[in-house]
């Protein structure tokens, strides 16, 4: 059926304006960032992706990131079942405080989790004696990758959890598996869809993630630099040619990370439907 | 297949130890920074708080602030309801892209996305070059600032509606167009009472990202005191500046606007529920 065939009104005048905002407002600059960086030579760009300063960069951004997507996937999971599934005191508080990452300005989360993982911090003081230093260091970079996407994988497992039938982890009790096997056989495959998918899609923003990592790495040059900043340290030193080669190379990167996930989530459909 | 109602249970005692877990990561994770920001930003005193409040380059700050998200929420908020009329009422060729492109953003860290806007409108860029030629200044500006702001909260209002308006179908638009009804009085008497409130939620979400980005807004903006910086921009500076306490207070207002959207989200959620059930 095409648009102009429905009865409803403001086919044109919708899709016209529709397309012509996202035109302007998105096509548009990413157009540009993408001739932008498809004028640089190749001699240049072998140039930028040699600097081992920004090889570093990229390091620490891709390690980090995936630790945090792997601490998400664990906490997220743990979470999202908590929540789903058992009925306690303050389950509706916890639920709605999930959100909170999303909500509060992501500088206002980096300067605050430094402040309270520094070594004189509320938490950071009981670590330090331990040896375990969080911010600025890597570990808080993590920390503050963890915390931004945290949302990501709580919010795609909660409905596939809600979804989730208790009679088959019962009726496997009654059958005599034990604790892990219960949640390594029956409770873990259906989840694994939506669980890889907040999973990625954490990856992602982590990978962009500036706001939260820049007041917790201590930005050392070669050791807790990340990405972002090296496009952002680039922008301030007008090579706008560097910023955009690592700026479209880190877009690359993201839409790669989303289409294996749309790949995924179609696999996993044809099986399920199978 | 759905087999059953509420799976909420009492749990065991072995469940408590994952709740108890749970509990013990959401306090260190998201309780106690909230804490920290309200005792930090009042660690010397209220009238230190006030002052830092009534710094003319905070007030600035807040000034900025409140007019980038005046000017942002209104037009994403038409042109995400007329996105999600056309994706969801509509079938086209294209369809697919045009929902590709709404999501966009989401894939773009921040820093690339000023990085989009600084290409384009910056002095070497293609329609900076022109805006220049004729006095207009949109980067290390105000107009820069709202246009990445836009950009990254495009997707919100369309993103909360279009899940929302698929489960809601059009037959009752539809009866209402046969019954003789125009465009407008459709849209105001029976598409606009079905998704209000995913509608407000919609804005409340625009109006939060609005009022905190900072990635894509400190590439933009020239950070230029008491000009073009906002609030989450004064967080950093004043941090820069070795004055936590006014970086904590300026967190504290920007916390508060956060507790607010999570507040009204609860809210707006169970009355989009109650409305759907009528």
């Amino acid at each position: 059926m095409n648009g102009s065939h429905s009865v409803l009104p403001g086919f044109r005048l919708s899709l016209g304006l529709g397309v012509l905002y996202l035109s302007l407002i998105v096509l548009l600059p990413a157009t540009t960032l993408v001739l932008q960086a498809s004028q640089i030579r190749w001699s240049e760009l072998v140039f930028y992706f040699t600097d081992p300063r920004l090889l570093a960069a990229i390091r620490v951004t891709f390690l980090a990131a995936i630790c945090a997507s792997l601490s998400n996937a664990v906490l997220g999971l743990l979470l999202a079942w908590i929540i789903s599934r058992y009925e306690f005191p303050g389950r509706r508080f916890v639920d709605t405080l999930i959100d909170l990452p999303f909500a509060l300005p992501t500088a206002v989360a980096g300067l605050t989790l430094s402040a309270l993982f520094a070594k004189n911090g509320w938490i950071g003081q009981w670590l330090a004696p331990l040896g375990f230093e969080v911010s600025y260091g890597f570990v808080g970079i993590v920390l503050a990758m963890t915390f931004t996407s945290l949302p990501f994988v709580v919010r795609t497992l909660q409905p596939v959890i809600e979804d989730l039938a208790p009679e088959y982890e019962e009726a496997a009790e009654c059958l005599g598996a034990t604790r892990w096997q219960i949640f390594y056989r029956i409770i873990l495959p259906p989840l694994m869809p939506a669980l890889s998918i907040g999973s990625a899609l954490a990856l992602v923003r982590s990978l962009g993630e500036f706001g939260a990592v820049i007041f917790i790495a201590g930005n050392k040059p070669f050791e807790t630099e990340v990405v972002s900043l090296m496009i952002f340290t680039y922008i301030g030193e007008y090579a706008y040619e560097a910023a955009s080669a690592v700026a479209f190379f880190l877009l690359l990167t993201s839409l790669l990370i989303l289409l294996i996930v749309q790949l995924l989530q179609r696999r996993y459909r044809a099986r399920g439907a199978a | 297949m759905r087999i059953s109602h509420s799976h909420l249970r009492r749990p065991s005692k072995s469940a408590w130890l994952l709740i108890g877990t749970g509990l013990l990561c959401v306090l260190l994770l998201l309780v106690l920074p909230l804490i920290l920001i309200v005792v930090s930003a009042f660690s010397s005193g209220w009238k230190l708080f006030v002052r830092n409040l009534l710094d003319a380059d905070m007030l600035a700050a807040i000034r900025l602030t409140l007019w980038v998200a005046l000017l942002t929420v209104p037009v994403n908020l038409v042109f995400g309801t007329l996105t999600a009329w056309c994706v969801t009422r509509f079938e086209f060729f294209g369809k697919k892209l045009l929902l590709a492109l709404v999501d966009t953003p989401y894939a773009i860290s921040p820093v690339v996305a000023g990085l989009c806007y600084l290409l384009l409108y910056g002095n070497q860029g293609w329609l900076g070059s022109w805006l220049d030629a004729h006095g207009i200044q949109v980067m290390f500006a105000w107009p820069g600032i709202v246009l990445v702001t836009i950009f990254v909260t495009s997707p919100y209002v369309a993103r909360e509606l279009i899940p929302l308006m698929q489960v809601q179908g059009s037959q009752e638009e539809e009866a209402a167009v046969l019954l003789g009804a125009g465009g407008w009085t459709l849209f105001r008497r029976i598409t606009l009472p079905n998704i209000q409130w995913a509608l407000i939620y919609g804005t409340v979400l625009t109006t939060a990202r609005a009022v905190g980005e900072f990635g894509s807004v400190a590439v933009v903006s020239g950070s230029i005191r008491g000009q073009t910086n906002t609030l989450a921009l004064q967080v950093q500076l004043l941090q820069q500046d070795y004055n936590a306490v006014g970086a904590f207070t300026a967190s504290l207002l920007l916390a508060c606007i956060a507790l607010l959207t999570l507040f009204l989200k609860v809210l707006l959620e169970y009355r989009q529920r109650k409305a759907l059930k009528v």
